[in-house]
């Protein structure tokens, strides 16, 4: 028991498509000592009610996550460019928005 | 109609899924106790999982039971209202308590042989058999995965564990010879295309199982002695107190609505 | 955003005003964030309560599994307590995010270091019991959960969202049971009214903490440390309401429905107050609950034991599992370097 309080487990992430057509989401994470064991649990803990027609899952420590203080560097650039919106321009048809 | 009046094919498959159905129901009563119990929390889920997947065949071969049988008896008509020696389960299914392995070469002992059986009676001449063998059939293969996991982890895991799997294996597999059990009713079911002839399943069912046992790097066991009785109504001392608890609240208020 | 721990360790030295600055903005706070120690310590405190309430609470129903009347009732409860179990692997793993182990939990639970809902310390006597455990405890569990949905803690708002859709099935399928034994025999209802008799308070009292306002019946002292409690967990975004608030909303809802059912709430002082525009009733007196309850009772005891000897019934299984795992990636390993040799 000891043993076991002291080996920090690796999760895994678990994705979902609900329906085809659909990317995967992630849904949350699940313990496993192997991949078909974290793919079984997934099973039984996120399908029991909706359809679903895929699962994916992935060890936590296979993802390379972006930091928080990497925000800046890595998002800011999307800022500060609204010619990459459709709003930005003069409307096709009256009924398009144009808030510039 | 009484029941003197009804074909007697038609009682032969109300008598098929009644054993098919006893079979299902009596082992969710065991898997149930397990809730609560299981060595993990994903264990509660997974084996409550399966006992409500039972519990679904259970009510539906109950129905189907209690309509072509003349009765008109309902699934919890069957379900509460016989006594010990009218069920007619395999004992495989009520052996009581045993550890987890136990409760895994059970899983592995059964659910490979209604994998077998579901498959073969999608093809059944009863279409209300057929229909619900589709449903069951792949229901049933998820059990049989679980259950040839663990007995893999289990087989390949530590001293200990290997060594349970090994007596859980013991233990049940001579239970195991009765879900072959041909008899007359049977043999009339398969030749008219509506049921399978159990001894039918049994070589396949050594193949898969061995297959199993060799990759958990476990033998297969002794041929020990072969367990029978149950599809008569002739079932362990362990089978009154567990048909007394399950059907207990009910007999406590007759007349009652539940 | 995956929610791994390793993000927490990498990033160092992030004002305290950047997690000030989100909760202000109503944003929520997601594990990679800096927190404070406090905060951190009260979400996982209150997450790992939750949790263990969960994994507890599958007790008192899970007795009758084996005893369910009908097969509907069977199939109805048997989903129940799967959710139950599945609600606490949600939470855990919520709880997971902030840098513990479910292990961890798991051993401070067996040791007593940290709480569940006492509730649950109350025996289920009969199978009315899984009805008014269902209808009254998991009702009081949504009116408390409903809130959490928007807690400022992103893993355990996202947690109970999925928790909080499950749950309403539970308080339906309790209200059930009652409904058809209240249309059953005298013995039935008898059975019934009985159950919601010993379910009512605790429900009422336990669901939702002390009392925290001098309104709620709280001493001044007890409503004073109720309150600084509160007022912490409520400027941080964790809770939502104070105790009381959300006790007087599930005495709210449930007056209406007892009366349906045909039960009496056993509560004398239970009647509408037109000036409030809420039902009064008799304030929570917590000390009783304390003597009464405290972790000595025979129930606390078998719970606590009941969990414990589960647990350890089933250490040779994990054991097996990881030694298996453990095998396996190595086998991996080694067919990988023969690969690339």
């Amino acid at each position: 028991m000891s043993e076991e309080t002291v080996r920090k487990r690796i999760p895994w992430e678990v994705f979902i498509r609900p329906r085809r057509g659909l990317a995967h989401q992630h849904v949350g994470s699940v313990h496993g000592a192997d991949a078909d064991m974290a793919l079984a649990n997934a099973r039984d803990l996120y399908t029991r009610r909706g359809e679903t027609v895929s699962l994916w899952v992935v060890r936590s420590d296979h993802v390379r996550a972006s930091a928080p203080d990497e925000k800046g560097p890595l998002f800011a650039n999307a800022e500060h460019k609204p010619f990459r919106h459709p709003e930005h321009y003069v409307p096709l048809n009256e009924t398009d928005g144009h808030d510039g | 109609m009484t029941v003197s009046e009804i074909p007697r094919e038609q009682l032969d498959t109300a008598g098929y899924a009644l054993r098919l159905g006893d079979d299902a129901l009596i082992l969710c009563q065991r898997l149930c106790a397990w809730i609560t119990r299981a060595p993990t929390i994903e264990e509660d889920l997974a084996l409550s999982n399966i006992a409500l997947d039972l519990l679904g065949h259970a009510r539906t071969l109950l129905s189907l039971a209690g309509r072509l049988d003349g009765t008109d008896r309902t699934d919890d008509d069957l379900a509460y209202g016989r006594m010990e020696r009218e069920f007619r389960n395999v004992l495989l299914v009520e052996l009581p308590g045993g550890d987890f392995a136990m409760t895994i070469a059970r899983q592995l002992a059964y659910s490979v042989h209604c994998r077998l059986l579901w498959t073969e009676l999608e093809r059944s001449a009863d279409p209300g058999l057929a229909a619900f063998a589709v449903r069951a059939a792949k229901e049933v293969e998820y059990h049989r995965m679980h259950a040839a996991q663990w007995t893999v982890r289990l087989g390949r895991g530590t001293e200990e564990s290997r060594r349970r799997m090994r007596a859980g294996l013991a233990h049940v597999w001579p239970y195991a010879a009765e879900l072959f059990e041909s008899d007359e009713l049977t043999r009339r079911l398969d030749a008219s295309g509506t049921g399978v002839d159990p001894a039918r399943l049994r070589e396949p069912w050594e193949r898969e199982t061995a297959a199993v046992l060799a990759e958990a790097g476990l033998e297969v066991p002794p041929g020990a002695w072969a367990a029978t009785g149950g599809r008569s109504g002739l079932h362990t001392e362990a089978f009154g107190p567990l048909l007394a608890e399950f059907q207990s609240v009910r007999r406590q208020y007759p007349g009652g609505t539940w | 955003m995956p929610e791994t721990r390793e993000v927490r360790k990498t990033r160092e030295g992030c004002p305290e005003e950047r997690f000030e600055a989100l909760l202000a903005a109503g944003e929520q706070i997601e594990p990679g964030d800096r927190m404070p120690d406090g905060y951190r310590r009260m979400v996982l405190r209150q997450i790992a309560q939750h949790a263990h309430s969960e994994i507890i609470g599958m007790q008192p129903e899970g007795a009758w599994l084996t005893r369910a009347p009908s097969l509907h009732r069977k199939a109805s409860l048997l989903a129940k307590v799967q959710d139950e179990a599945g609600h606490g692997l949600y939470l855990y793993a919520a709880a997971e995010t902030l840098g513990v182990d479910r292990a961890e939990l798991l051993d401070a639970l067996h040791r007593g270091h940290q709480r569940y809902a006492a509730t649950f310390n109350h025996p289920a006597l009969t199978w009315a019991d899984t009805g008014a455990i269902a209808w009254l405890t998991d009702g009081a569990a949504v009116v408390n959960q409903v809130p959490l949905c928007q807690t400022s803690y992103g893993p355990y708002a996202r947690a109970m969202r999925r928790v909080c859709q499950e749950e309403a099935f539970h308080v339906r399928q309790g209200y059930d049971v009652l409904w058809s034994l209240c249309r059953g025999t005298p013995e039935q209802k008898r059975m019934a009214q009985d159950a919601v008799d010993r379910w009512w308070l605790p429900a009422v009292a336990l669901m939702f903490g002390p009392p925290d306002t001098v309104a709620g019946g709280a001493d001044a002292r007890t409503a004073a440390m109720g309150t600084s409690v509160t007022r912490r967990s409520m400027a941080w975004g964790i809770k939502r309401h104070t105790n009381d608030e959300l006790r007087q909303r599930f005495v709210d809802n449930c007056v209406p429905q007892a009366e349906r059912l045909g039960v009496t709430l056993p509560d004398p002082a239970i009647r509408w107050n037109e000036e409030r525009g809420h039902y009064d009733f008799t304030p929570v007196d917590w000390q009783q609950f304390r003597d009464v309850l405290g972790d000595g009772s025979a129930c606390a005891r078998q719970r606590l034991a009941h969990r414990v000897a589960a647990h350890a019934a089933g250490a040779w299984v994990r054991e097996a599992v990881d030694a298996y795992a453990a095998r396996q990636a190595e086998h991996g390993e080694r067919a990988e370097h023969g690969e690339a040799a």
